[in-house]
């Protein structure tokens, strides 16, 4: 199969995304919290099969319902964030494994290579484009709220709203993944090239950059690699991005 | 209403979690350009008074800034890991960023708190306590304010580290007719640089006073619970 510019526009869209939302995540101790968010959106696949509806549509709708849902019981319990994401991603696997089941559990988890269609691949990019905007021009709001809430109230920022917006730019950005990630790799495609440029960086814009920019070429060189050599894309990228991983600690222990 | 020079004024203040008072019936008028220093033991309610100063905690009774207030914070410590890559400048370029004010804002606020180039520009993890104690007063400063909240600005800091910051609040005061409001467990620079203190204890009711009249043996160990010593600079209360 051969792969056009067009084939490759989405998934670095996404995975650009993916490495400044995964930056603040990783900076936010939510890596394991962020790889679990992702699997919320497994009921929501399993309703839209089961009402023969868009799976992704169902996807995302329980990805943003999930991250509202995750808001709500903090601000009421106090509760860390990861631990309140535990219990949700636990719900939320359990109830979506009723609903789906054999090809499209393994589908939903691990992605597939069937291209989007026009609709989505455009309303896709701009959602991805949306995010990207976002997370620059409220990257100085979430380093503030990172290091010190106190601090960022007294800078008058409403950390609380903020929180809530990150986690459903969190969850948007997980549901652009869905179709060629899944549900299972989607997280580790926010995270791992993030936990890379952390290891790589001494200031913030540079961990921005670094994150983008491996997440970008992981996702590009896997898809191009899973195609020559007719593998599934989905592990591929996620391989690669874990090698760069090993190389970055490998640099990090020599430095 | 507010007497003229009364920048903050708190009546029946009170923060409760849950079914535990932490602090309950607290009035106080604190008043411009005055340094009021917050003293007692630990679990005594010092910090949970700031962090409901700031709006971070919900309270009871009231609480009235005068118009045109401006706080700065400077917290006790912040739980960082180490090797954050975060630097001094990312931290204050954040901080003008979202305020909008003027890059040239950034430059000021580290002059004022002394802090080179060099040591701004590196990571935050890597910087020494009173290093970092500097950059949270920069961080403050650049907000403007009025008054200046300060939460145990010395601890981590060698003793003559200790000095250093504060003749630098001293003359930041001067300065910039700064309103202070000090918690610090360091008794000898309480009675040296404050003209009054509040002392909290969550068995008794809280006191106000000149140094001269809290900062007695038989009120500190009423306070404390113990004997308490300082050294006493009896010059310093001259100036």
């Amino acid at each position: 199969m051969t792969i056009g510019i067009v084939d490759l526009a989405l998934p670095a869209a996404t995975a650009a995304a993916a490495g400044l939302v995964g930056s603040f995540a990783v900076l936010r101790r939510l890596a394991l919290a962020s790889d679990a968010l992702s699997h919320v959106a497994l009921p929501g696949i399993g309703v839209a099969l089961l009402l023969h509806a868009n799976p992704l549509l169902g996807g995302v709708v329980a990805l943003v319902l999930g991250a509202a849902l995750i808001w709500l019981v903090q601000r009421r319990t106090r509760l860390p964030t990861e631990a309140v994401v535990g219990v949700i991603f636990s719900a939320g696997l359990a109830v979506g494994s009723l609903f789906t089941s054999g090809e499209e559990l393994l589908e939903a988890l691990l992605g597939s290579s069937r291209a989007a269609g026009p609709v989505e691949t455009g309303l896709s990019l701009g959602a991805a484009a949306a995010i990207v905007a976002w997370i620059l021009s409220a990257r100085h709001r979430l380093l503030l709220a990172l290091l010190s809430e106190d601090l960022a109230r007294t800078a008058g920022i409403r950390v609380e709203r903020l929180d809530l917006v990150f986690l459903l730019v969190f969850a948007l950005t997980t549901a652009l993944g869905l179709r060629y990630l899944g549900i299972l790799l989607m997280g580790s495609l926010i995270i791992i090239p993030a936990a890379t440029a952390r290891l790589m960086s001494r200031r913030l814009d540079r961990m921005l950059l670094t994150a983008v920019l491996l997440s970008v070429g992981a996702t590009l060189a896997g898809t191009l690699a899973a195609s020559r050599f007719g593998l599934a894309t989905g592990p591929v990228i996620i391989a690669l991005a874990a090698a760069l991983f090993g190389v970055g600690v490998l640099l990090r222990r020599r430095g | 209403m507010k007497p003229a020079g009364v920048v903050l004024e708190l009546t029946g203040m009170g923060v409760r979690f849950g079914r535990t008072t932490i602090l309950a019936g607290l009035d106080l008028a604190v008043h411009q350009g005055e340094t009021l220093a917050i003293i007692g033991p630990n679990g005594s309610g010092k910090t949970v008074l700031f962090r409901t100063l700031i709006g971070a905690l919900p309270h009871e009774g009231r609480i009235a800034w005068a118009e045109g207030a401006r706080i700065g914070y400077v917290p006790q410590k912040l739980d960082l890991e180490r090797d954050l890559p975060v630097s001094g400048l990312d931290l204050l370029r954040a901080r003008a960023a979202v305020a909008g004010t003027a890059v040239g804002d950034v430059d000021r606020a580290i002059q004022q708190v002394g802090l080179g180039p060099g040591i701004v520009g590196q990571p935050i993890g890597e910087l020494s306590g009173g290093q970092f104690q500097r950059l949270l007063l920069a961080f403050a400063l650049m907000g403007r304010p009025t008054v200046l909240l300060c939460d145990e600005l010395t601890a981590g800091v060698d003793e003559p580290g200790e000095e250093q910051l504060y003749a630098l609040l001293r003359r930041l005061q001067a300065e910039e007719g700064l309103t202070l409001l000090l918690i610090s467990h360091e008794l000898s620079l309480v009675f040296s640089h404050a003209t009054r203190v509040l002392c909290l204890a969550r068995s008794r009711a809280p006191c106000v006073g000149a140094p001269v009249e809290v900062l007695t043996p038989e009120r500190l160990q009423d306070l404390y619970g113990a004997p308490m010593r300082f050294h006493r600079h009896d010059d310093d209360r001259d100036r």
